[in-house]
């Protein structure tokens, strides 16, 4: 095969058996890989009611058809299982270099299944793997585990692990792969604990090859010179700032959510944005493997309380870490989001939890007993300590370990919890950006921005500037933006290529790669069919239609100040219009004419 | 005049895409194992350095190898191993200080840098001209004014 390597490699925890099997080229094709292709094996071999933290839960690590070859930042794997903190799909991707690194060792994607009865990790090298204990490795850090590991493979083999919040079975664990680079969303960090996997070490010596090279080597340098480097966001802005660049923009638009989304201003946002990162901890800017943006931040703190070192914040993690919880504080923003990486945690989820706990707790619905320590707005310390306490369920730790939704609904006050389907929000008040808004409850993961960033039109004005507090058209941009978002992330490219190209650039990149004859249409196709596939996981997993919908603060409480002072997401206004253009019925689901469209009858 | 490759370290962001436009280019496959430029990525110091074959003034692989197969070439000035001629001792990859020449068991061939006949395809995709292909005497100068603002800026922490 082009693009693609044609090998899956399946390992059975519970029997201790591994197996190499032959990729589907039919599936390749129409699912692309990463997100899409395991997403469609997840469908198949799952049965969605399954409970995510049981070993019949499966563990995929897919790659794309592009991921590992010289397309423009394709350097993507996507975990995919069903997520212990929705109860929906997850497919949580994450850059670095262990994805081209599995691609090079000869495998497309992994699929871990069943459990392990004592702690194991994997070792995959040039066709051939093995289960080896890791007896020693439980309880360290990513950090230590990735040190100890290369140590006893081989000092160029890729790493990727869970912390001590994946072994605990913290809902908002998440995978980090290459120290600093995760698999960040949804809890899949406590899927791969739930089976005692604490690794996955990747050695590769193999090639990937391409059906044109010369016609894929000439798209992509045209990319590169005349699109990607030229671009103000992916060219300049990602580089300087990294996404923490959006942090005095989003709050220039009044949706930076500050207090547990009370309002959308934050007096102290440029102490927490990228422009102070880069006068203060930033060492230099890192890519992930051949991509030209390096939007990654190497940040040290060279002395101090919060002395260390480590990537980060990025834009996401400062706002969660930072403004959501009042927190003004950068190093001990900075030293939560490095502890974030080490010890293996989802930071937006962490910070909106946390910001939950101080409102429950100001509200007096947590207790100084119950929380064991004081909670209150802007307090760094509080940060750093409630991050240690999350990643190994000590004290008020165990209470976030579960996320914002569980937590405030054992509390009685689930309406405190900012989250979709039981996943708690990024950085963006949909109340001043409609179009985000619907994203958040249509998303197939629950409160997330990445799959179908409405603000890039919304606020950014790129491809078009759309009025971010209008509903008009919204649900028309939504649908095209989830949907392409789909096909990039089944090609193993990152997203953020999407503020420079678009779905003509990726049909160039897949038809070259590949030698099949993608185009707009086929993959914005695909695209579609991804959606829907996770929709229908959801749907038979019990998440009806009723859960499209939005914490109760953002239908019902307006805006207090700013540019979007006065508003609510207007929702009923952009649904039906949405399940319509999907081809969906009233209830959210989708009709037999639109599974046969796209080959999912 | 004569070009080389100048590598600048502090501008290179570990992305490795050197790595996979030469093996592509010399392999017909994407490749870093294969590759002849390999990206040292010091990850925990955050320290990244390109590595690649000098086309040393003196090549101590050239007056190595015992069948005269390592020569150089005019046009370019690479060091270049005549395929035909090499052995496969393997004594210039011994010898050479930089690690800049590898051995491909599969193949039983010895290979390095070529400067891909006057246009290198790492130079060229290199988004951030880690790797640049300059004019020899350009490349010195340039060198002087990196080392020169170093001091600079020492300097001006010195007395701060």
């Amino acid at each position: 095969m082009f693009g693609w390597i044609g090998q899956v490699l399946r390992v059975d925890l519970t029997k201790g058996k591994i197996s190499v099997e032959k990729l589907d080229s039919g599936l390749a094709e129409k699912f692309l890989g990463a997100r899409g292709l395991a997403s469609k094996i997840l469908y198949d071999e799952v049965p969605p009611q399954t409970d995510a933290l049981s070993p019949k839960n499966k563990l995929l690590l897919f790659t794309g058809a592009l991921t590992g070859t010289g397309a423009i930042s394709a350097s993507r794997y996507n975990a995919v299982t069903k997520s212990p903190l929705t109860g929906t799909i997850a497919a949580s991707n994450s850059g670095g270099y262990w994805g081209p690194e599995l691609k090079f060792a000869g495998f497309d994607g992994i699929i871990v299944e069943g459990a392990s009865e004592a702690p194991v990790y994997l070792w995959v090298e040039d066709g051939h793997a093995e289960i080896r204990s890791a007896a020693h490795l439980w309880g360290k850090s990513t950090h230590e585990t990735e040190d100890i590991l290369r140590g006893e493979t081989d000092p160029d083999a890729k790493v990727l692990s869970i912390g001590p919040a994946g072994e605990k079975l913290v809902r908002i664990a998440c995978i980090v792969n290459d120290k600093n680079r995760a698999a960040g969303r949804s809890g899949v960090g406590a899927v791969m604990g739930s089976k005692k996997l604490k690794a996955i070490v990747v050695r590769g010596t193999g090639g990937i090859k391409v059906a044109e090279m010369k016609a894929f080597r000439d798209t992509v340098l045209d990319i590169l010179k005349n699109k990607v480097k030229p671009n103000a966001t992916t060219g300049v802005g990602l580089p300087a700032y990294g996404t923490a660049l959006l942090v005095n923009v989003i709050n220039a638009h009044g949706i930076f959510p500050t207090f547990n989304f009370r309002t959308g201003i934050f007096e102290r946002a440029n102490d927490i944005s990228g422009e102070k990162l880069a006068e203060t901890f930033l060492v230099r800017k890192k890519a992930c493997f051949s991509c030209p943006i390096s939007c990654g931040r190497a940040t040290v703190i060279p002395s101090g309380k919060y002395k260390s070192s480590g990537e980060g914040p990025e834009y996401e993690a400062a706002w969660a870490l930072g403004a959501d919880c009042g927190i003004y504080d950068l190093a001990a923003v900075t030293r939560a989001n490095h502890l974030c990486n080490e010890l293996g945690l989802d930071p937006i989820s962490l910070g909106s939890t946390l910001a939950c706990a101080i409102e429950l707790y100001e509200k007096g619905y947590l207790s100084r007993e119950q929380a064991g320590m004081e909670l209150k707005w802007g307090d760094g310390e509080m940060l750093v300590k409630a991050t240690e306490l999350t990643a190994r369920r000590e004290g008020l730790g165990d209470l976030l370990a579960e996320g914002s939704y569980r937590m405030a609904s054992e509390l009685g006050h689930p309406e405190l919890s900012m989250s979709t389907k039981a996943q708690e929000y990024p950085a963006y008040d949909p109340r001043g950006a409609q179009g985000i808004g619907l994203n958040y409850a249509t998303s197939n993961r629950g409160g997330c921005h990445v799959r179908g960033y409405m603000i890039s039109p919304e606020i950014l004005g790129s491809p078009q500037k759309l009025d971010p507090l209008t509903t008009k058209d919204k649900a028309a941009w939504t649908k095209t933006f989830q949907d392409l978002t789909a096909a990039v992330d089944s090609a193993g490219i990152c997203l953020f290529t999407t503020f420079a190209i678009g779905a003509p650039e990726l049909a160039d990149m897949l038809k070259y790669a590949t030698g099949i004859d993608y185009t707009v249409e086929r993959v914005l196709e695909v695209g579609e069919r991804v959606w829907n596939l996770e929709r229908l996981f959801n749907l038979a997993a019990g998440i009806l239609a009723d859960k499209d919908t939005l914490a109760p603060r953002l239908l019902n409480e307006p805006m207090p100040e700013g540019p979007a002072k006065g508003l609510v997401v207007k929702l009923g206004e952009m649904l039906p219009e949405y399940y319509k253009l999907r081809g969906w019925s009233d209830e959210g689901v989708p009709l037999e004419a639109t599974l046969e469209r796209l080959g999912l009858a | 005049m004569e070009k080389i490759l100048m590598i600048n370290p502090e501008k290179c962001t570990a992305c490795r895409r050197c790595e996979l436009v030469c093996s592509a280019k010399h392999t017909g496959e994407f490749n870093p194992a294969r590759s002849r430029v390999s990206v040292a990525a010091f990850l925990d110091e955050n320290f990244y350095m390109p590595l690649v074959c000098q086309q040393c003034d003196q090549p101590v692989c050239m007056e190595i190898c015992p069948a005269g197969a390592i020569s150089r070439d005019e046009k370019t000035g690479a060091v270049a191993i005549e395929e035909a001629k090499c052995v496969g001792c393997r004594m210039c990859m011994l010898s050479c200080p930089f690690g800049a020449i590898s051995y491909i068991p599969e193949e039983k061939k010895l290979v390095k840098c070529d400067l891909c006949d006057g246009e290198p395809e790492c130079a060229l995709f290199c988004p951030w001209n880690a790797i640049e292909y300059v004019e020899a005497d350009q490349a010195a100068v340039a060198k002087k004014r990196q080392v020169a603002n170093r001091l600079k800026d020492a300097l001006k922490e010195v007395r701060v």
